[in-house]
């Protein structure tokens, strides 16, 4: 993974002592608390009611053993015992103290980790596929492109004051596991007809009240170019952005209110002056950046060896596990697994100290030595033995991370909802215990297959409700918590938003209303049909019927 | 005579800033004074006001749109980039543009919520001169200018990023 060399680590202590600085004028009365504001939200800190909270950012969803152990400890100094990972690669603690949060940024830059630009109106943390450099569909390995991006875009002085907050996600693979189309920039690698790979750039895509899926800007854009066309869409958005109301504010109702033809038009303007300028990447740090990416030290070895044929067949939750968590990886006689965070009763993408210092153990015995968050709250050891899959199956069992529910129902991606968020109108982590309380039965979440459910606590989305296949979306009806469910979105290649059902259900209807819909899914699907393309195929109304019907 | 930050110097400033109401009307009280005028004023009555003052300059509201102003670059030795509110992040883009791509040489200044924890990026942007708001001590600010040694992206400091500097 990337290192630090001199440069990166000296702007980070100067990022430390800045805001070390910043606080201490805060605290001293100095700094209003609306001019606070920005400068704490860019280093990542929340102030809220109910729980403040710290987000740290994980670029690209990387992690080496040392970083965990890190957080570990920041876990227990600093939280109570655990954190949580985030829907878009990061982790976030709650109950920092204020005037603690320079001391805990400074023990993250020991291990090259920060907050920077984790929220607040400016670019945040890059994020990918989490099978990156190891997928076996990819056109090329992502992450030396998102280091790249993750430098241009960090203190990027003409960017730090957006008109609202700006993702951008990055993908090599053809399955495309990052939401792509969802960001504010969503980037392909491809390939063009000359067999040259370069960039396919997408923007005005999002989640939050208005979901929108990303438009085409730029067809394709060389590799040397790739800065000064995320500069010239940055620099429209910037300047002509809407900045009168917060909630239309992102670069997706700019894209919509100018017409996409429009805002192209004013973005390759830009594009004339900035194109072959200063910020022209040379093949030198291009593989500069694609150095810290390269192959570890693979063995020679073959697929599916005896062991694990043997404990495949001797230790049948085992083979459900490997069945559902483990995937393919281009190299043989290894494979890329997932530890889902999703056990049945435990909140979706927690992460307690011990949890956090077994994984810093397995990654160093199994995978090299570096985990990956994925933007489904779980974590991924990408280059494990298959000869070891199940030696590590067992060490997982010690730590209740051998949930074998990988891409199934109850792989639940959620936000904190209202048990921790100051925004929330609902609260998500019971939602989501509930649901998988009632479908936690290994056979019957095989019978189901592949099913996405997604929960958010509100309308900013958090959990990517538009997206599931099955979305779950808090609402407030006079006081009360209610739940608008809606069906058939995708996160994938095939990205659409979800439809909403009808109207919204109490709490405790939630896990009845699921059974239904997966109900009218077998008995509508085709053989190997998953459910998303069962909604796609049938359309939302024989759903509705029965959910509704029965009701009355 | 207030106080402004030019060149990461404290100095006293010595223009005057015309309110954007401001009419024909104030420039005989102005006489041989160095004035910054409002962009709508500067587009109606350049003539007069040179006829009456002794230099002009012109100021942009955040919103205000600088191809107004594109081909007049050489006739002003200074433009002044407003800050309704310091969270406002038009102006950073304008002084980019004004600065990088236009090749502006005069005076870049930053007017209206200017504060010391937006200076070191302003200045990375174009800006030059810091009107600090008036409940502010310049000299208190200046430190903001060394909080970071070094840019990753190309800057008007630093227009080579430090991908092709790196040793
Ligand atoms: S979706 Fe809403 S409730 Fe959930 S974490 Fe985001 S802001 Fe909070």
């Amino acid at each position: 993974m990337y290192r630090y060399d001199g440069y990166d680590s000296k702007m980070l202590e100067e990022r430390v002592r800045q805001f070390q600085g910043q606080t201490q004028r805060y605290m001293d009365g100095k700094l209003s608390d609306a001019e606070y504001l920005p400068l704490r939200l860019q280093n990542g800190l929340y102030v809220q009611r109910l729980a403040p909270m710290l987000r740290i950012a994980i670029p690209y969803g990387m992690l080496s053993s040392t970083q965990l152990r890190k957080l570990a400890f920041i876990s227990t100094h600093f939280d109570k015992g655990y954190g949580h990972f985030t829907t878009r690669q990061n982790i976030q603690f709650n109950w920092p103290a204020i005037e603690d949060v320079p001391e805990l940024l400074a023990h993250l830059a020991e291990v090259e980790m920060h907050a920077i630009q984790t929220s607040g109106n400016c670019i945040r943390n890059t994020t990918t596929d989490q099978f990156a450099g190891v997928a076996i569909d990819e056109i090329e390995d992502s992450r030396a492109y998102c280091e790249i991006i993750r430098q241009w875009s960090t203190f990027h002085p003409e960017f730090a004051f957006l008109p609202r907050k700006f993702k951008i996600a990055v993908c090599g693979t053809l399955e495309d596991q990052a939401a792509t189309q969802v960001h504010d920039i969503g980037i392909y690698l491809i390939k063009n007809d000359e067999g040259d790979v370069g960039f396919r750039i997408l923007a005005g895509g999002g989640l939050g009240r208005t979901p929108v899926i990303g438009q085409e800007i730029f067809d394709f854009v060389s590799k040397k170019d790739l800065l000064s066309a995320l500069e010239s869409i940055l620099r429209v958005y910037n300047r002509e952005g809407r900045r009168d109301n917060k909630y239309k504010a992102r670069i997706k109702i700019l894209v919509r209110e100018a017409g996409l033809e429009e805002f192209k038009s004013k973005v390759f303007a830009e594009w004339n002056i900035l194109r072959g300028g200063s910020l022209t990447l040379s093949q030198q740090e291009i593989d500069r950046c694609k150095a810290y990416f390269k192959d570890p030290a693979y063995r020679e070895l073959e697929n599916t060896p005896v062991s694990l044929r043997e404990a495949l067949a001797s230790d049948v939750l085992f083979a459900n596990w490997y069945s559902n968590n483990v995937t393919a990886h281009k190299r043989s006689g290894y494979a890329a697994i997932t530890i889902s965070f999703k056990k049945t009763g435990y909140p979706p993408g927690d992460v307690s100290e011990e949890q956090l210092l077994l994984l810093a153990e397995l990654a160093d015995k199994y995978s090299f030595g570096e985990v990956r968050i994925t933007h489904n709250q779980n974590v991924v050891l990408a280059d494990v033995e298959q000869g070891e899959l199940y030696s590590l199956y067992k060490t997982l069992q010690t730590g209740a991370l051998e949930a074998a529910n990988l891409n199934t129902l109850n792989d639940i991606t959620c936000c904190p909802g209202g048990d921790y968020c100051a925004l929330a109108n609902a609260k998500s982590i019971p939602i989501a215990e509930a649901i998988q309380r009632k479908f936690d039965d290994r056979e019957l979440l095989a019978e189901l297959g592949e099913i996405s459910l997604n929960i958010s606590g509100c309308m900013n989305a958090c959990g990517h409700h538009h997206v599931g296949n099955i979305g779950i979306l808090g609402v407030d009806k006079k006081g009360e918590e209610f739940y608008q469910v809606s069906l058939g979105g995708s996160s994938r290649r095939d990205a659409a938003l979800g439809k909403i059902l009808g109207p919204s259900f109490a709490q405790e209807e939630i896990p009845e209303v699921i059974g239904k819909l997966l109900d009218v899914y077998c008995e509508n699907r085709t053989t190997d049909e998953r459910f998303v393309e069962t909604v796609n195929r049938i359309g939302i109304e024989p759903f509705k019927t029965r959910v509704y019907t029965s009701k009355e | 005579m207030a106080k402004l930050i030019r060149n990461r110097a404290v100095e006293s400033d010595d223009w005057v800033i015309l309110q954007a109401a401001s009419g024909i009307d104030v420039f005989p009280a102005l006489r041989g004074r160095k004035v910054i005028l409002p962009l709508s004023l500067f587009l109606l009555e350049e003539e007069e006001a040179r006829l009456q003052l002794s230099e002009i300059g012109v100021w942009l509201d955040s919103h205000e749109n600088i191809k107004h102003i594109a081909g007049r670059l050489n006739d002003l030795p200074l433009i002044a980039l407003n800050f309704p509110v310091f969270s406002d992040g038009r102006p950073y883009s304008t002084a980019k543009k004004l600065r990088a791509d236009l090749k502006f040489g005069g005076e870049i200044r930053a007017i209206g919520d200017v504060l010391r924890d937006q200076l070191c990026y302003l200045e990375r942007c174009g800006f030059n001169s810091f009107a600090i708001r008036a409940d502010q001590e310049p000299e208190e600010c200046l430190s903001a200018f060394s909080d970071f040694s070094d840019t990753y992206t190309s800057t008007t400091l630093q227009d080579q990023p430090l991908f092709n500097r790196r040793t």
